[in-house]
């Protein structure tokens, strides 16, 4: 754009410059063809008799002089180098060659003047009479016209500079803003929003979006690839963890021997404990993921984890736990349903593994002063000395291979309130019990 | 209750197959979603079980399928995908609820009963044995009319007792089906939850016997 309008500057200085030298050059030619007729036929009138010079000046060669700003007329007449008549200081002003008319720009009187020489050999008796005449112009009438003329240049340079910097505003402006709504639609777009691009642009931008598109397919398929091949890499390690699991259990029913009960209960306990590492760890990748390209929903706080408490239940009741859901009846928010869920998820597994039997696991959501999550239970709570430290390691941002297993609940928890530009709070209640607070 | 399994890895069929059926229920087994079909249409399950990934397609199809159709027998969708947004899928597409592999089968079970529970009229099997009517998926029980309030321990340490009446459960055996398996379980835990049952049971013509060093019997009085 910027380089556009330079050149159009350029180009119309240029401009300015040509038409005003090719305008000097004519109106100075024009002078010099009515001084050479001048002078021509002042040196017409000149007769020589008995040795003397006569030389009457015509009227014409003056009145063809005459132009419309009363430009004065200088004019020197020598005979054989000799100054005869007129003004001296133009006779002396320069060195003529005798043939030929000469033209000169000089100076007369402090006014710039345009100056020719003639000669012409007069032949008398005996004698031979060499005749030159300087004549010299002012040029008043030159300049006027040549102001003029540069007005007209500089007027048709002005207008060809705004006329090409329009045709560039224009021109970039067409295509600029049209690659620029081509952007706008890129940077709306969602995660997971991988279509091609259909917006109609000019012809000139067919070749990016139809490359664009062809990469944004390849991205496509390639995320595809990726997620089927994560899918099929949890189905091929859980399917087969899954039937020793249920076959560890039939077994465990049917053995009495209680070393190889114990045996088969170590065992349960491992694929619990190798499965529950291996989702918290594929749920850390897809939060990752999906806090880097935050998608916000209009959500209900409270109706989020009432459903969450709902689906959760039946485990809760195999302990005889129950969760119980307070605060206000609905807080609007505006965050990922799906991070926020597997958040809250984390928290109540967290107060379900360590609640003890016939307790409860106590659940506030309230919207003011800020949103807030807290899950509470009637365990051990957390260990006085760890408390700090936990809360510690989550304020300079956890680090996901260090904690492992129900460690890894609390990370998810405090990315996902991170990400929605909160954070999580840890603390023992005076009457017993862990309370972990997601403020969002 | 009366399963339908579908799922097509056989060993893991084989092991849920063999749990099920030591747990007392009926189950039968399709391994793809053309027998699923014709199991559905021909058979009356309380509940089905479905895998998602099967070698005629996928496990949601199936689902829309049927909830489409008239057919309103409750499902639990098994799944071994990660988690979350998989999850959230097969709940909108109709499944009732789901578990993720490898799972425990005391919260299938619990799972199971909670769906049947949300469905008004499923089909109702009560135990009914001197004096006691136990109705095992709603969770209630009433002992000579009147009817009594209990936990779910409770409940499932008596449907233990009440399917085998006579046999001898060892308190380990009890513990391993009332906890879950990373709990810490005192012995002492089993005798708590055995004397609330003792009390509930008081009215009735049942009791449970303490057999030193073997463990605990149900007997009917006659």
């Amino acid at each position: 754009m910027l380089t556009l309008i330079g050149g159009a500057a350029v180009l119309a200085l240029i401009l300015f410059f040509a038409v005003r030298n090719y305008a000097v050059q004519v109106a100075q030619q024009g002078q010099d063809t009515i001084l050479d007729a001048s002078v021509t036929s002042m040196l017409d009138a000149a007769t020589i008799q008995d040795g003397t010079v006569e030389l009457d000046l015509p009227y014409a060669a003056f009145s063809m002089l005459a132009t419309s700003a009363d430009d004065r007329v200088f004019y020197a007449i020598l005979r054989d180098g000799k100054f005869l008549s007129g003004y001296e200081e133009l006779a002396t002003a320069g060195n003529f060659l005798p043939d030929s008319p000469v033209f000169q720009t000089s100076q007369i009187r402090g006014a710039p003047v345009r100056t020719i020489s003639a000669s012409r050999t007069l032949i008398g008796a005996n004698e031979r009479v060499d005749v030159q005449i300087f004549l010299a112009q002012t040029q008043d009438a030159l300049s006027e016209t040549l102001d003029q003329i540069s007005r007209n240049a500089a007027l048709l340079g002005v207008g060809f500079f705004t006329l090409a910097a329009v045709l560039s505003f224009w021109a970039t402006s067409a295509t600029i803003g049209q690659l620029g709504k081509l952007t706008t639609s890129v940077t709306r777009r969602g995660p997971q929003d991988l279509r091609p691009f259909t917006k109609p642009v000019p012809r000139e931008m067919v070749p990016l979006v139809s490359s664009l598109n062809s990469l944004v397919g390849r991205l496509d398929q390639s995320l595809t690839q990726s997620e089927d091949f994560i899918a099929e890499a949890a189905h091929r390690v859980r399917t087969p963890l899954a039937t020793v699991r249920s076959y560890a259990e039939a077994t465990l029913q049917r053995v009495d021997k209680e070393e190889n009960r114990e045996a088969m209960r170590s065992m349960i306990k491992a694929i619990d404990e190798s499965s529950r590492a291996a989702g918290q760890l594929l749920d850390h990748a897809m939060i990752t993921f999906r806090a880097d390209h935050l998608e916000r929903d209009a959500i209900d706080l409270t109706e989020l984890v009432s459903d969450l408490a709902q689906r959760l239940a039946p485990i809760a009741e195999m302990k005889d736990l129950s969760i119980a859901l307070r605060g206000d009846p609905h807080v609007p928010y505006s965050g990922d349903p799906v991070l926020l869920q597997n958040a809250v998820r984390n928290l109540i597994d967290n107060a379900m593994k360590y609640g003890p039997a016939e307790s409860s696991i106590e659940i506030t959501v309230s919207g003011k002063p800020k949103p807030q999550i807290m899950v509470c239970d009637h365990g051990p709570g957390f260990p006085e000395n760890e408390i700090e430290t936990l809360t510690t390691r989550f304020q300079r941002g956890a680090n996901a291979t260090d904690s492992i297993g129900s460690g890894l609940g609390l990370t998810i928890a405090q990315d996902v309130a991170m990400a929605h530009g909160g954070g999580i709070h840890l603390e023992n209640r005076l009457e017993g019990g862990a309370c972990v607070t997601l403020s969002l | 209750m009366k399963f339908l399994l579908v799922e097509d890895n056989q060993d893991l069929a084989n092991a849920i197959l063999s749990r099920m059926t030591m747990a007392g229920h009926v189950i039968d087994h399709a391994a793809n979603l053309g027998d699923a079909s014709a199991f559905v249409a021909t058979g009356q399950y309380d509940l089905i079980l479905l895998d998602i990934m099967l070698p005629d397609g996928d496990g949601r199809t199936f689902l829309k399928q049927h909830r489409a159709s008239d057919l309103d027998t409750p499902v639990i969708v098994l799944t071994a995908r990660s988690q979350v947004s998989d999850r959230i899928g097969s709940l909108d597409m109709g499944a009732d609820d789901y578990v993720t592999k490898p799972f425990d089968h005391a919260e299938l079970e619990a799972r199971s009963r909670a769906v049947l529970r949300r469905k008004s009229g499923y089909a109702k099997t009560t135990i009914e044995i001197g004096g006691v009517v136990f109705d095992p998926v709603a969770g209630h029980l009433t002992v000579g009319g009147e009817e009594v309030q209990m936990r779910n321990r409770e409940l499932r340490l008596l449907e233990l007792f009440l399917n085998a009446p006579g046999q001898i459960f060892s308190k380990n055996k009890l513990a391993d089906r009332l906890f879950s398996y990373d709990d810490d379980v005192s012995e002492n835990a089993i005798e708590v939850y055995v004397g609330r049952l003792r009390r509930h049971l008081k009215p009735s013509d049942l009791s449970i016997t303490t057999l030193r060093g073997l463990g605990y019997r149900l007997d009917h009085d006659e």
